[in-house]
C-alpha cells in the first residue's frame, strides 16, 4: 500500500534540476557564443568596431560551406548505416586533386575569358562530383558491404585503412608536398563591401554552389521514391527490407549522394585555397566530422549548420588565436560536445550518444 | 575441474612457450654485428612489440578503438626528453639537477634522472592520462570513442609541434617543437656498463627483451585475471557485463590506464634509443601503425599481436625498401617507401576483409566474428542473398 503512493507521487525535483536543464539545452549555444562575443567585445573595446569580427564570421561561413558540403556526406552514411565513413575526407582530396588536372586538361588558366571561365568550372564540377561519387559507391562495395555482419569495429578499421590508401595515391599522383593552384575566380578580390564587411569572389562562390546543391538535395531525400527509401532505411533496415526495398541499392546510393558532395566542396575547395595537398582531406575531414557531430549526427540541417559554425569558429581561431592553434581548438570543441552533448544542436538521442 | 584443468595446462603450455621464445631471442644478437642494420631494426620491433601490446590490452581485450594511441609514445618519449636531456638548460643556475645521473654527460646541464627512474615517471604519467582520455568517452560506444581518441592524439601532436610557442618564465618551453630535443642521456643500470648506441646496439636490444617479456607476463596475468575477464566481457556484449555486475567506469578507465602505461614505457625507451626527441615522430600515421600490427596477428590474441608487430615493423624495414626496384621495372617513378602507410592500409582492409580474426586468432574472438554478435543488432544487416 505505502508501496503504490510512494510510486505515485510525482519525482520530486532536486535544486539545481532548473539550471541543469537550461544547460543542457542551451549550454552548446552558449559554448559557441563564447569566442566571437569575447573577441567581438575586445575589439569594440580597442575602438575597432564590429567590422573585423563581421570580416572573420563572412570568411568563415563561405569556409564552412565547404565544410558543410562534407559534413553532408558523414552525415548521411552514419544515419544509415552507423558507420564513421574514414575515408570520406580523403575521397574529398581525391576531387581537389581532379579539378586541379581538369583545369590542366580543359586549359583554364589566368588567361581564360570569362564565358570560358564559366563552362570550363562547371565541367569541373561535374566531373569531379561524379569522380567523388565513384569513389564513394567503389568504397562502400569494397571495404564495407563484406563487412555488414561484422562487429561494429570491423567496417570502421577497413575505413581507416582506406582512408590510408586514398592519401597515398594522392602522394602517388602529386607529391607528398603542398602545391599551389592558379587562382581561376582571383579569389581574395572584393566584390563589395557592407558596412566594412568585405565580400569577396571566394564567399560568393561557395554560397552560391553550396546553397542549390544542399537544398536540391534536401528535397530530393524528402520528395523522391529512392530518398524514401533511404529514410526507411536508415529507420529500421530490417523492415526497410520486408517491405520490399533494396536496402543494399539504397546504401549505395547513400554514398553516392554524399560522394557527390564532397565532390562539389573538393572544387569549391581548390578554388577558395589555392593550395592542395594529399593531407588537406584528412584534416577537411575531421573538420567536417566535427561539424556533423556538432549539427547532430544524422541530421541533415544540423549538418549544414555545423559546418557554417566551425569555419566561423576556424576563422576566429585562425585570426585572434594563432593558426597553429587552430586544430586544436576545433578538436576540443570536438571532445567537448562529445562529452556534453553528443546528440549535437539538433540532433536526437542516439544509441551511440545515448 | 576439467576446466580448470585446461586453463593450467594452457598457462604451463604459454609459460614454456614465452621461456622458449625470450630464450632463442636473445641469443639473436650473437649472430650479428653489434652496430648492424638488423639489430637496430630488431631493437625497433621488439619495441614496438611492447607499444602493440599495450595497444591490444584498450582495443583487443576491452574493445574500445583507440585511434590516439601515439599520444602515449609523445608522453613517453618527452618524459626522457624533460628528464633525461640539457633541455631544461637554466634549471637550478645553469648547474643542473641529478638524480642518479649516468656518469657520461653530454652537459651537466638541465635535468639528468636515471632510466629506471624515468620509466617510471613515464608509466605513472601516461597512466594518468590514459584515464583521463578515458574519461570523455565513457558515455559514448563504438565509433564516437575512436573519434575522441583520435581528437585526443591529434591535440597533443599541435601541442608537441607548436610546443616550442609556450613559454613557461623565461627560459623554460614546454617542447623544442620540430627542432627534436637531443642529445638524450644513454640507459645506465646498476651494475651494468652505461649503454651506449654508438658502440653496441647490443644492450639496448636485451633491455628491449627484458620489457617485452615483463610485458609478455604483465599481459597474460592481466588476460586470465578478475579484471581481464571483465574486459574481455564489456567487449563482448556492454550491457550484458554491466548487468552482470561488472563496473563499467573502473573497468574501461582501468584498460586506458594499462594500456597508456605500457605504451608510455615503449615511448620513453624509443626516445632514449633515437637519442631524440622530435615532434615529427607523434603523427596520426604512428597510431594506425601499431593498430595494423594487432589487426593482422589478430586482435586480443597475445602471441598473434606479438608475431604481428615483429613481422609489420620488418614489413616495414626490409619489404617495403626491397621493393623499391620493381617500379623502374615496369618503367614508373615512385619510392615504395614514401607509400609506406598505404601498404600498411591496403593490408589492415586485406585483413579486415579475409581474415578479420587475424593470423594467429584467440580462439574466443573468432567465435565472436562468425556469430556476427558482437555490439548487439548488427544481424539486422543481413542483407545479402
Amino acid at each position: 500500500m505505502e508501496a503504490a503512493t510512494v510510486a505515485a507521487k510525482p519525482v520530486a525535483r532536486r535544486r539545481g534540476d532548473a539550471v541543469r536543464d537550461f544547460l543542457s539545452r542551451y549550454g552548446l549555444i552558449l559554448f559557441l557564443l563564447v569566442l566571437p562575443v569575447y573577441f567581438g567585445l575586445r575589439d569594440i573595446g580597442a575602438g575597432r568596431g564590429l567590422a573585423p569580427l563581421g570580416n572573420l564570421l563572412v570568411q568563415g561561413i563561405s569556409n564552412g560551406a565547404i565544410w558543410a558540403l562534407i559534413a553532408v556526406g558523414y552525415t548521411l552514411v552514419y544515419g544509415i548505416i552507423e558507420l564513421i565513413n574514414f575515408a570520406h575526407g580523403d575521397n574529398f582530396m581525391i576531387g581537389t586533386f581532379v579539378s586541379f588536372t581538369l583545369y590542366g586538361t580543359l586549359g583554364l588558366g589566368l588567361g581564360a575569358g570569362t564565358p570560358a571561365l564559366v563552362l570550363g568550372l562547371v565541367a569541373c564540377l561535374v566531373v569531379s562530383m561524379a569522380a567523388c561519387a565513384t569513389t564513394n559507391v567503389m568504397i562502400e562495395r569494397v571495404a564495407y558491404r563484406p563487412l555488414r555482419n561484422a562487429p561494429k569495429l570491423a567496417p570502421l578499421i577497413t575505413a581507416v585503412g582506406f582512408s590510408f590508401i586514398l592519401q597515398n595515391v594522392g602522394i602517388l599522383w602529386f607529391g607528398s608536398s603542398q602545391f599551389s593552384v592558379p587562382d581561376l575566380i582571383h579569389s581574395q578580390h572584393v566584390l563589395f563591401s557592407v558596412a566594412g564587411v568585405s565580400i569577396h569572389n571566394s564567399d560568393v562562390l561557395a554560397v552560391a554552389v553550396t546553397v542549390p546543391l544542399v537544398l536540391l538535395l534536401t528535397q530530393f531525400i524528402t520528395r523522391s521514391r529512392i530518398g524514401k527509401a533511404m529514410r526507411a532505411t536508415a529507420q529500421d533496415p530490417e523492415a526497410a527490407r520486408l517491405m520490399g526495398i533494396n536496402v543494399d541499392t539504397t546504401i549505395s546510393f547513400t554514398f553516392l549522394l554524399g560522394g557527390l558532395m564532397a565532390g562539389a566542396a573538393s572544387l569549391i575547395y581548390a578554388l577558395y585555397q589555392t593550395t592542395l595537398w594529399y593531407f588537406s582531406g584528412f584534416q577537411a575531414g575531421l573538420i567536417a566530422f566535427t561539424a556533423a557531430v556538432m549539427g547532430g549526427i544524422g541530421n541533415l540541417q544540423g549538418a549544414v549548420l555545423g559546418g557554417l559554425i566551425i569555419g566561423c569558429i576556424q576563422q576566429i581561431a585562425d585570426n585572434k588565436i594563432g593558426a597553429q592553434w587552430t586544430a586544436a581548438v576545433v578538436f576540443a570543441y570536438l571532445i567537448m560536445i562529445m562529452v556534453f552533448r553528443p546528440q549535437g544542436l539538433l540532433g536526437e538521442e542516439t544509441r551511440e550518444a545515448g | 575441474m576439467r576446466r580448470l584443468r585446461a586453463v593450467r595446462q594452457s598457462r604451463r603450455a604459454n609459460l614454456i612457450l614465452a621461456v622458449v621464445a625470450i630464450g632463442l631471442a636473445a641469443l639473436v644478437p650473437f649472430f650479428f654485428a653489434p652496430l648492424s642494420t638488423f639489430m637496430n631494426n630488431a631493437v625497433l620491433a621488439l619495441a614496438y612489440v611492447v607499444m602493440a601490446l599495450g595497444l591490444n590490452i584498450v582495443v583487443g581485450f576491452a574493445g574500445l578503438l583507440d585511434l590516439g594511441y601515439v599520444a602515449f609514445y609523445a608522453f613517453g618519449s618527452y618524459t626522457v626528453g624533460w628528464l633525461a636531456s640539457d633541455f631544461f638548460a637554466y634549471i637550478n643556475g645553469g648547474k643542473g639537477v641529478h638524480v642518479i645521473a649516468p656518469q657520461l654527460l653530454s652537459s651537466p646541464a638541465g635535468i639528468h634522472v636515471n632510466f629506471l627512474l624515468i620509466v617510471v615517471v613515464a608509466i605513472v604519467l601516461c597512466a594518468v592520462v590514459g584515464a583521463l582520455i578515458g574519461l570523455p568517452t565513457l558515455r559514448l560506444r563504438g565509433d564516437y570513442i575512436a573519434i575522441v581518441t583520435l581528437a585526443f592524439g591529434e591535440i597533443i601532436r599541435v601541442f608537441a609541434f607548436f610546443g616550442d610557442d609556450i613559454r613557461f618564465g623565461k627560459h623554460y618551453l614546454l617542447t623544442n617543437g620540430r627542432q627534436a630535443i637531443s642529445p638524450v642521456d644513454q640507459i645506465e643500470l646498476p651494475l651494468l656498463h652505461q649503454f651506449d648506441s654508438a658502440f653496441s646496439l647490443r644492450p639496448y636490444y636485451w633491455f628491449a627483451l627484458a620489457m617485452v617479456a615483463l610485458v609478455l607476463f604483465v599481459n597474460f596475468r592481466l588476460r586470465d585475471s578478475r579484471l581481464g575477464r571483465a574486459w574481455i566481457a564489456i567487449r563482448e556484449d556492454e550491457v550484458a557485463a554491466a548487468s552482470m555486475g561488472v563496473p563499467l567506469v573502473k573497468t574501461k578507465l582501468l584498460a586506458y590506464a594499462t594500456g597508456g602505461a605500457l605504451g608510455g614505457m615503449a615511448g620513453a625507451f624509443l626516445g632514449v634509443y633515437y637519442n631524440s626527441v622530435n615532434a615529427n615522430q607523434f603523427q596520426f600515421g604512428f597510431s594506425i601503425f601499431i593498430l595494423g600490427m594487432i589487426i593482422l596477428g589478430g586482435l586480443g590474441s597475445i602471441w598473434g599481436v606479438v608475431i604481428g608487430a615483429v613481422a609489420l615493423s620488418f614489413i616495414n624495414t626490409y619489404l617495403i625498401p626491397s621493393l623499391n626496384d620493381i617500379p623502374e621495372k615496369f618503367g614508373l617513378d615512385f619510392d615504395f617507401t614514401t607509400l609506406s602507410f598505404g601498404i600498411f592500409g591496403f593490408l589492415i582492409v586485406l585483413m579486415m576483409v579475409l581474415r578479420p580474426e587475424g593470423l594467429l586468432p584467440e580462439r574466443r574472438r573468432r567465435l565472436e566474428l562468425t556469430e556476427g554478435m558482437g555490439a548487439g543488432d548488427e544481424q539486422l544487416f543481413e542483407v545479402r542473398a
